[in-house]
């Protein structure tokens, strides 16, 4: 039962490491951007849900109302005025644009709320939990952030394939060329991708700081969580990538239990297998 | 007898003559430096050869790593591991951590080859941090917490404190000029030619025959020798090693990405050039801490952005001057007064 318990707890942490990743692979989708500061930026919508929840008084959900526009904004800003002028044929520029983006959110997070690690209190919500049967129980906190890992993904799934602003989203992913002849402004179009992906991130940023501890350092760990759950689930698969995230999640959880210094190692191991016998991913993407 | 009127020659002798004089006197240096100067001149030559080992990758090779920690921080391991275990001597542990990081990273490589472009720059980084917990496990080497190198081995590179200290002085300089020239030697071979190929137009490059794998492994390889052995001198350096520090990106990946964006992507000099800036505005600047850092992300984005050829390229671009220049050049030998003209300096893309 101890095992089941561990699994269940895996599988719902993937629903964070799902949420993690949908941000990430949104924008890989759209401009084949690969944002190093990714991890940093979820920490900063942490930081941001703190102040608001500090300031206004409001629980950490409520916050979302206004981090997840405020993230949104800011991805909308970094799209059009830095990250634009980064992309073409050269890999480095963007690369090393969003490693440089990475190394300033920190060092302005370490500069603003020092080293100490911070928590977000959800008023009981981290505590509460359902008994399944003996010896078995779901929290509530994961519970719900994995529903809405599955409604984010579902909801992206929508986005894409039902909506105007979708069909420019995968316009300018097959052809940005020619998606500016037939009228998309692609600059703009690039722009709510990212800001898109920034709202995300706050969901993702919110859940992390209720769930644990966090610090201006742990950036860089998120973004090899989601990176790892887009590769085990196979490039340009939204569900495939929550199946990733779950992977990676139960493998945490399996390595942990087997001795806690395992529980990321383990993570990792996972994603080098998946490599090394399916590079394309368990889920690559099915051409329609 | 036929007439070219114009033959085809590297130049840059005079640029070969000034670094060999820049050489011998950096290696006369313990006769006039004090201590303290030695000791920071041989942490910029270990920078060099790292920010150099860098710029073979991302900037000549296309391979953007954002991982290279993971070799600094085995030459290191290697190196406690190899004088304390093995009674090897250290200075001779520097160039077997070399082997043993160039063989471990082919079957690193041959899983990281499978991600392109971007992904292989986090990859990259996965594995360094696959390396960190690896090591974090090694309960001999200190576990999480790590090890100070035993007086007994500090002792067996040289018997007195000076003499240790120019011998870790000289190692550090020849491994930042071998490192140099073999990135030089490289490039000038016909696996420079591949390299820039592939660099150009990968599709290209394989199609006119370029073993493009293979020319990535061999790059790959020849970076992960230099930078474990960069990775074992820094840490026979330092005496003490911990996961953290060993493997850590600021220090070993984002403090080399400044460094070679600053001096100059895909640039012999660059990284050269980049490193003593680098040095110079710690020096002044090291008491800001966190600003500092942040303070060198803005710099380097701004760099990439605005120039991005950097500061030895905007000098070479005014001068046509280059220490190790990588192109031929076109002399004409005839009298109708036309100048010897310059073509196809490194920076130029056909």
């Amino acid at each position: 039962m101890e095992w089941a318990n561990s699994i269940l707890q895996g599988v719902l942490t993937g629903g964070l490491y799902a949420l993690f990743a949908a941000g990430l692979s949104l924008i890989f989708g759209v401009m084949r951007l690969v944002n190093i500061a990714h991890g940093d930026l979820i920490v900063l919508a942490a930081y941001l849900a703190l102040v608001v929840t500090q300031t206004l008084g409001v629980d950490p959900l409520t916050s979302l109302a206004l981090v997840a526009p405020g993230m949104a904004l800011i991805g909308y800003g970094l799209q059009r005025f830095l990250l634009n002028h980064t992309l073409g044929d050269d890999l480095l520029p963007p690369l090393l644009v969003t490693f440089g983006l990475s190394v300033i959110v920190q060092n302005g997070l370490l500069e603003v709320f020092t080293a100490d690690s911070r928590r977000l209190q959800a008023g009981g919500l981290e505590t509460a939990a359902w008994p399944v049967m003996p010896g078995l129980s779901v929290g509530a906190l994961p519970a719900l952030q994995f529903a809405v890992a599955v409604a984010v993904v579902g909801g992206l799934q929508l986005l894409f394939y039902k909506t105007a602003i979708g069909r420019a989203f995968r316009a300018v992913s097959d052809d940005a060329e020619t998606a500016e002849l037939v009228g998309l402004d692609n600059r703009h179009v690039f722009a709510l991708a990212m800001a898109l992906s920034l709202a995300i991130v706050a969901i993702a940023g919110v859940f992390l700081a209720v769930r644990a501890n966090f610090d201006p350092s742990i950036g860089p760990a998120r973004l090899i969580f989601g990176f790892e759950a887009v590769i085990i689930g196979g490039l340009g698969n939204l569900w495939g990538t929550l199946a990733g995230g779950i992977i990676l999640g139960v493998a945490q959880a399996v390595g942990a239990k087997i001795d806690p210094g395992w529980q990321l190692l383990a993570g990792h191991i996972a994603f080098l297998a998946v490599l090394a016998f399916r590079p394309e991913g368990l889920f690559p993407r099915v051409r329609h | 007898m036929i007439a070219r009127g114009f033959h085809i020659e590297r130049g840059g002798r005079a640029g070969a003559a000034w670094a060999l004089a820049a050489a011998v006197a950096l290696a006369a240096a313990p006769a006039y430096a004090s201590s303290a100067t030695l000791g920071l001149l041989a942490q910029v030559f270990a920078y060099i050869a790292l920010a150099s080992l860098w710029n073979l990758l991302a900037g000549f090779s296309g391979l953007v790593s954002v991982g290279q920690q993971a070799y600094v921080g085995l030459g290191g391991y290697c190196l406690f591991a190899l004088t304390m275990f093995a009674g090897v001597p250290p200075l001779l542990a520097i160039p077997l951590a070399g082997v043993v990081g160039a063989a471990l990273s082919i079957p690193v490589a041959a899983l990281l080859f499978r991600l392109r472009g971007a992904y292989f720059a986090i990859g990259s980084w996965v594995m360094a941090e696959v390396f960190r917990l690896l090591a974090s496990q090694i309960s001999a080497l200190g576990g999480g917490s790590g090890a100070s190198l035993p007086i007994r081995v500090v002792a067996a590179v040289a018997a007195s404190r000076q003499a240790r200290e120019f011998a870790i002085y000289w190692a550090s300089l020849a491994l930042a000029l071998l490192v140099i020239g073999l990135i030089v030697w490289l490039l000038r071979s016909r696996w420079g030619l591949a390299l820039r190929a592939i660099h150009f137009d990968e599709a290209a490059a394989s199609a006119n025959g370029v073993d493009v794998r293979r020319v990535k492994f061999v790059v790959y390889g020849l970076a992960a020798f230099g930078t474990s052995m960069a990775g074992a001198l820094i840490f026979l350096q330092k005496l003490r090693i911990s996961p953290d520090a060993a493997f850590s990106v600021n220090d070993w990946t984002a403090y080399v990405i400044f460094m070679t964006v600053i001096g100059g992507v895909g640039r012999i000099e660059g990284p050269v050039v980049g490193a003593i800036v680098f040095f110079a505005l710690r020096l002044t600047l090291s008491d800001l801490g966190s600003l500092y850092l942040l303070m060198l992300g803005v710099v380097a984005i701004a760099a990439m952005l605005k120039a991005p050829k950097g500061l030895w390229g905007a000098f070479a671009e005014k001068t046509g001057f280059e220490f190790a220049p990588l192109g031929q050049r076109v002399v004409y030998d005839n009298q109708t007064g036309k100048p010897a003209a310059a073509a196809g300096g490194q920076g130029d893309k056909p």
